[in-house]
């Protein structure tokens, strides 16, 4: 049986159109997945759905048991909202009122839609916290998000969402924002609550995976239209149309073993960082963020490391790049970084570069793209003429696959992709030697993820760099990594050759690491195709 | 078309139409008081005596110049003078207000205050001086005062708010307390005490007004260097080898000057009201100098004299709306999330 007919929907900002006549249905019970890449109109469907942005205009049809939720009047609309029509979001942080505590807000959806005293409803919300198997419940009830964990504070949204016990789930990309261990744990929920209470999920997202784990028929979404729909099964062992099939191939290759040796360019012995805290009023005490890292990366080779957030990632990243202070030794082709100060650590910097992880935070928007790539040219080698400087800025830029009419654009014109190449070539134009990747691609589509790792390995080609991969996405790490090292806690678990090492990991943190990244039954070793 | 984040500001604020328009009338406005000597003077701006060129604006002549008795600077007001150079042969060519600021006009109709005439369009206050000509000159002092204010005000605190953000830490604690405590001192009080010490005089108004007006802003350059320099393209920069000096000057002070700017209109009428208020306690600039603070005085003194109050009132008003009128659409304008 229908329970939701989505029919010619559309949805528009002014004038620009996000949604093109988008038609699609759920049947009840049903999970349907929602796919595409961002910019897709795939949230702001979902959203039009409960008409919950106010400033889009909506046209079209959204049948929910017959009844148009785009015609209903607003008193009668807040009826259907939360009671047979629930939503979870992407950051569950800001998703959950920060000065309330998590039982209160549960409250309120019960005693909105349910009409439960304060006393009962305080109880179920102790069992719906119970259901979504956070531990404590009555205790956890009366605390405030910032005092869960993320995976918690998931659960916490979806104990609101199915407070009402609605008959339609929207999950608009519900696990993205944690890690992948966390990820694996809310799908199992989520498919668990589901077939429990019998209610349809539409499930939005933009991984492959999980759709595959989880949903039972998809619906391909891309520039606002719906371009193919059919089950899980059907669409991915045979896509009919052009761009599914793109998507599909959108998974990295693994990377070939090299077996040969070349020369360390990279030697961390001994690495440690800590940063203060304040215990009482003047005592402060060393927090150990990491601990007696030691590593190496050979000259033109790819050391990836992994690890999930919080494990110290970014910290050592920024201690080999010298901008936070450390312990211990660094050596790049025998110079002793570590023990460099001021002009002389300045002088160096060339050699050694590091491409963020948000292509929007990295790039300083006042400032143009010319200005930007060319900085490094302006500290390093002042004596440059400005023409000559801005040939090399056009040469790198070329390099990295962005024409040279981008020289006088200013970054907000770009796409994620392309300033993400942007930050590249303000790396790349002092000639490095050694690259630190803070996740470069986590911020980007797939198909774009895919464009970014063939360019990364061709400029290792070219030019013999060394890179330092920093990645929780260990399909990524495959595809670019010659030897992989296992961060927890800021303490390194396991190191050794990439294919070996993600194939039969030896730690059980590994383990569940590789696990979780192998949802469904997409295999590391052998990618979807 | 590539276009800098400073000028798609302005193409967004040309499209608010009340903030365009108010910021051209102000323009031209204060473009016209600059030129207040040409626009409201007692000495005419060319005067062709006995076949010779006078430029009484730019020089002192002497009466007798003009075939007078005294050995002392022309009075072109006294109707002997007018006479001689309404002789035929004779050129006087006057501004459109025949009064400066401190001219008194001694041969009005009825007895100072005198209401509105042909001779005085908005009447005289009770020195018997022209309000018209005492608004001209006072709204430029007005505006020129607030914006050098402003100047140096936004310097101070722009700086103190570079240097607590940039560093942090130690700075940050010592330079904070230090500018709450510097916050707490009684402002007012002290601008009475320094009244009775010394003359006050513009510069010294300055100054004061100045020391105390930069910790709001201070506040707003801070909190936006504290975050600002934890973003990624800061950590880029260091990466690169960029001096703390250049990343302050080229990274973190663009991106940090939006609250600045927005505030900037409003700190420009803020100090003209400081200054209006200042001058209308007595504790302002002296009474020679032409005011709208010390105009206002005189419209409560003279209640009667409708048009002292009335149009200082309504000068002071239209400027402070023009300014706060700027101020929304300079506001809305460096809101980068439209357009």
């Amino acid at each position: 049986m229908t329970l939701l007919t989505v029919d010619n929907l559309t949805a528009a900002f002014g004038q620009h159109r996000a949604v093109k006549g988008a038609s699609f249905t759920i049947a009840a019970g049903e999970k349907l997945a929602l796919v595409g890449e961002s910019g897709s109109g795939k949230s702001v469907t979902a959203q039009a759905i409960l008409r919950l942005n106010p400033d889009v205009t909506l046209s079209g049809r959204a049948l929910l048991d017959g009844d148009d939720l785009l015609a209903l009047s607003e008193a009668r609309l807040r009826r259907v909202r939360g009671r047979d029509v629930a939503m979870i979001f992407q950051e569950p942080m800001s998703a959950l009122n920060p000065v309330q505590t998590v039982g209160a807000q549960i409250v309120e959806v019960l005693s909105l839609h349910l009409g439960l005293p304060a006393r009962a409803a305080r109880d179920e919300a102790i069992r719906l916290l119970a259901r979504t198997g956070i531990p404590e419940p009555e205790r956890r009830v009366d605390a405030y998000p910032f005092q869960l964990s993320g995976g918690q504070r998931q659960r916490a949204m979806i104990a609101m969402a199915i407070a009402a016990k609605p008959r339609l789930l929207i999950a608009d990309e519900p696990t993205t924002a944690l890690d992948v261990t966390v990820q694996a744990q809310i799908l199992a929920l989520l498919d668990e609550l589901q077939r429990d209470f019998g209610m349809a999920v539409l499930f939005i997202t933009h991984d492959l995976t999980l759709v595959r784990r989880f949903a039972d028929r998809v619906a391909v979404m891309r520039d606002g239209q719906i371009v193919e729909t059919g089950s899980v099964a059907a669409v991915f062992a045979d896509p009919a149309h052009p761009y599914t099939r793109e998507l599909l191939a959108s998974r990295p290759d693994p990377l070939a073993e090299r077996h040969d040796a070349a020369p360390v360019r990279l030697a961390v012995d001994g690495l440690s960082v800590s940063c203060s805290r304040r215990r009482g009023w003047w005592r402060k005490e060393a927090v150990p963020v990491l601990q007696d890292v030691t590593l190496a990366v050979p000259a033109g080779r790819t050391l990836g490391v992994v690890g999930e957030s919080g494990s110290g990632k970014t910290t050592l990243a920024l201690a080999l790049m010298r901008l936070i202070d450390s312990q211990g030794q660094i050596r790049l082709d025998g110079v002793r970084l570590d023990a460099l100060k001021g002009e002389a650590l300045r002088a160096t910097r060339r050699d050694y570069q590091m491409v963020f992880q948000d292509p929007f935070a990295s790039l300083s928007p006042r400032l143009t793209v010319g200005d930007i790539v060319g900085e490094g040219l302006v500290q390093h080698e002042p004596g440059l003429p400005p023409a000559e400087r801005a040939l090399r800025v056009a040469a790198t830029l070329a390099e990295v696959g962005l024409s040279p009419d981008a020289l006088d654009r200013y970054p907000h014109e770009f796409s994620g992709g392309q300033r993400q190449r942007i930050a590249l070539a303000r790396a790349l134009i002092l000639k490095p030697r050694l690259l630190i990747l803070d996740e470069p691609t986590s911020a980007l589509d797939a198909t774009l993820q895919k464009q970014m790792i063939a360019l990364l390995l061709k400029l290792q080609r070219d030019h013999g760099l060394s890179y330092l991969f920093i990645s929780h996405d260990l399909a990524v790490v495959r595809a670019l990594a010659h030897a992989v090292l296992v961060l927890k806690d800021g303490r390194v678990v396991e190191e050794g050759p990439a294919a070996a090492l993600l194939a039969a990991p030896r730690e059980a943190y590994t383990r569940s690491l590789v696990e979780a990244a192998r949802l469904g039954d997409v295999s590391l070793a052998a990618p979807l195709t | 078309m590539s276009q800098s984040p400073a000028a798609r500001a302005w193409a967004r604020f040309k499209k608010n139409r009340r903030a365009y328009v108010s910021l051209w009338l102000f323009a031209v406005l204060f473009g016209l008081s600059l030129f207040a000597e040409l626009l409201s003077n007692d000495k005419p701006l060319a005067v062709r005596y006995h076949g010779q060129w006078y430029w009484p604006v730019l020089q002192v002549y002497n009466e007798t110049a003009f075939g007078g008795d005294f050995d002392t600077p022309t009075d072109y007001l006294d109707p002997y003078i007018r006479d001689r150079l309404a002789e035929p042969g004779n050129v006087a060519l006057f501004a459109p207000n025949h009064y400066g600021a401190n001219t008194i006009n001694e041969f009005t109709a009825s007895p100072n205050p005198a209401p509105p005439s042909s001779a005085n369009l908005l009447g005289t206050d009770d020195r018997g001086r022209d309000v018209l000509a005492r608004l001209v000159y006072g709204f430029r002092l007005s505006v020129l005062f607030a914006l050098a204010l402003t100047v140096v005000g936004t310097l101070i605190g722009v700086a103190m708010g570079a240097l607590q953000g940039y560093f942090g830490g130690r700075v940050d604690l010592i330079l904070q307390r230090a500018s709450e405590i510097w916050g707490s001192l009684p402002e007012l009080y002290l601008l009475i005490i320094l009244a009775s010490f010394f003359n006050p005089s513009l510069g010294l108004l300055l100054v004061l007004l100045a020391l105390f007006g930069w910790m709001g802003l201070a506040d707003y350059v801070r909190a936006e260097f504290l975050k600002n320099r934890q973003m990624e393209y800061v950590l880029a920069a260091r990466a690169l080898g960029v001096s703390n000096a250049r990343i302050i000057w080229r990274h973190l002070l663009p991106n940090s000057l939006t609250p600045v700017l927005a505030f900037l209109p409003f700190r420009v009428s803020g100090a003209i009201l400081a200054l209006t208020s200042l001058d209308f306690l007595g504790l302002g600039v002296p009474a020679s100098t032409p005011s709208l603070g010390e105009m206002l005085a005189q419209g409560k003194d003279n209640l009667d004299a409708w048009w002292i109050a009335l149009s200082t009132f309504t000068v002071l008003t239209a400027t402070l709306l023009l300014l706060i009128f700027i101020g929304e659409g300079l506001r809305s304008a460096l809101d980068t999330r439209k357009g």
